[in-house]
């Protein structure tokens, strides 16, 4: 479904991501796993074409997206759950999501798409006229997530959905990943919580600095004794 | 309490211009990050075009007021495309650079068509004077400041109830997430400086209908003090670039109407003070608030 092939990034001179391949075929969820500064993130912002990418190919379907500048891209199906949410925070709820939908025409299909976000976190629904900016920072990614749905996606990417959450929400966030992936959705996890991102992925892959240094399932690397050593902290 | 009364209406229409050209600076400001140096000339071209298509055309008024407009719109996409566009990830201060030049380029397009001689309109909006108690107030005035009234309204009603007025506020807020999102940035930032030089073409109407005269200058001194009110206000904001551009039109009127004769003559100068005071007290402006971001 979508296939990454020798994928190099630079920013400046630096090469961030040093010929990376890997796919997601459909109705999986993927994880990529991997310290800060992996360039876990560039991949993302290379696919949805927020940054440049110096040299490979990134294909949806028969799809290419590099070269696609960054808003054709989620009109072909393709979501984006940005690190740190990037929720419109001087907008309220509902016109953050109403925003997730900006590329569809059908009214009627966005008003069922919404009344299916709402109904998969009520507390949007509850503050749907409050500022983003005001609610929790759980609030928030579940708000990004909601956004993203409501573009009706058939691949979702998600970029560090657990970050600065508390447990409890971590876990809530990672329950409604397994319901997106159920409900039909493909899922590209980033996280650096990896026993977690591990745990829900069909297969995942291990990046350091800019290169994949192990494949496999999810449950594969849970046992791998270096993937244990290095991020599961055991 | 006469002279008060039309002081102050005078400075409310002044300040109504003002605000008028302020929105342009501060939408442009809050969307594109960019300071529009070149903005206050816009008005001084839409002048231009009225004037010629007024008294050499001899067009119906009401296509003149629409040429203006027109014309005013077309130029600020036109420059926007040409000269700040292939800026779009330089520094901000070469963006500066250019729109100061864009600025003198307007004028010496101006000085060479037209000359530097001042030129008269023919009056063009005769509307007569309403009295009350005592006070002659030419209905002019009313014009002006109903205008900038709806035009405000109506202002942020689109881009508060739009899709496309939202996905400005977008744009302006978070550009990456507002690509995400299928946001064209370069279309919304077209967009931006269509509407902004659409209501510096209406200042030039207003302007031309109540002082009659237009030179290559025109736009300049008046640009700088709508820039002013904007920061005033608080640049980005909507209100702020309306209440922005009454006060310091009210306060100049003031100053002009009050002080002596000699400390008349530095008018302009006042307006600037008071933003330095403002600056001052509230580095944002009246309406600026300082983004806070949730990590």
């Amino acid at each position: 479904m979508l296939k990454i092939e020798n994928l190099h990034v630079y920013y400046g001179v630096i090469e961030a991501i040093k010929g990376i391949s890997f796919y997601v075929n459909e109705g999986e969820v993927v994880s990529l796993i991997g310290a800060n500064g992996a360039g876990k993130t560039t991949i993302l912002h290379a696919i949805t074409g927020l940054v440049p990418a110096k040299k490979g190919r990134v294909t949806f379907g028969d799809v290419n997206l590099l070269k696609m500048p960054a808003h054709k891209i989620v009109s072909w199906g393709i979501a984006h759950v940005p690190e740190g949410r990037h929720v419109f925070g001087q907008l309220t709820v509902y016109d953050n999501l109403k925003l997730g939908a900006y590329t569809r025409k059908d009214k009627e299909e966005i008003e069922d798409t919404l009344s299916m976000v709402y109904k998969r976190f009520p507390r949007l629904e509850e503050r749907k006229n409050q500022l983003a900016g005001t609610l929790s920072g759980g609030e928030q990614q579940m708000l990004a997530i909601g956004r993203a749905l409501m573009s009706h996606p058939k691949i979702i990417l998600m970029d560090e959905p657990s970050m600065g959450l508390s447990p409890l929400y971590v876990s809530e966030i990672f329950d409604i990943i397994k319901q997106i992936s159920e409900s039909g959705t493909t899922v590209l996890l980033v996280e650096q919580n990896a026993k977690k991102a591990l745990s829900i992925a069909n297969r995942a892959y291990v990046l350091e600095t800019g290169r994949i240094v192990l494949e496999g399932s999810g449950s594969e690397l849970m046992n791998n004794e270096s993937v244990k050593k290095a991020y599961l902290g055991e | 309490m006469q002279v008060f009364i039309s002081t102050l209406i005078d400075g409310l229409n002044q300040g109504s211009v003002y605000a008028l050209i302020a929105l342009g600076y501060s939408m442009v400001y809050g969307i594109a990050k960019m300071l529009n140096f070149a903005h206050g000339d816009v008005i001084m071209v839409g002048a231009y075009a009225l004037f010629v298509s007024i008294t050499q055309l001899e067009l119906p008024i009401p296509v003149t007021f629409l040429l203006c407009v027109i014309i005013s719109a077309t130029l600020g996409f036109v420059v926007e495309k040409l000269a700040y566009k292939p800026l779009r990830k330089a520094t901000p201060i070469a963006v500066l650079i250019t729109a100061i030049g864009v600025s003198y380029l307007l004028q010496n397009i101006a000085l060479l068509v037209f000359g530097s001689r001042r030129k008269m309109f023919t009056p063009f909006l005769k509307l007569g004077s309403l009295k009350v108690g005592g006070i002659s107030i030419p209905m002019i005035s009313f014009v002006i400041i109903g205008t900038m009234l709806v035009i405000m309204i109506g202002l942020q009603l689109f881009i508060k109830k739009t899709k496309t007025g939202i996905a400005m506020l977008a744009v302006s807020e978070d550009k990456a997430a507002a690509q995400l999102m299928g946001i064209n940035i370069n279309r919304t930032i077209s967009i931006t400086f269509i509407i902004g030089s659409a209501l510096a073409g209406i200042a030039a109407i207003l302007y031309s209908a109540k002082y009659m005269t237009v030179d290559p200058y025109t736009g300049s001194l008046f640009g700088i003090k709508a820039f002013a009110a904007a920061v005033f206000g608080g640049i980005g904001s909507i209100p702020g670039a309306m209440i922005g551009g009454i006060l310091i039109g009210v306060f100049e009127a003031m100053t002009t109407g009050y002080l002596p004769g000699n400390l008349t003559q530095a008018s302009d100068g006042f307006a600037f003070a008071i933003l330095i005071i403002m600056l001052i007290l509230k580095p944002t402006g009246i309406f600026g608030t300082k983004r806070i971001e949730k990590v």
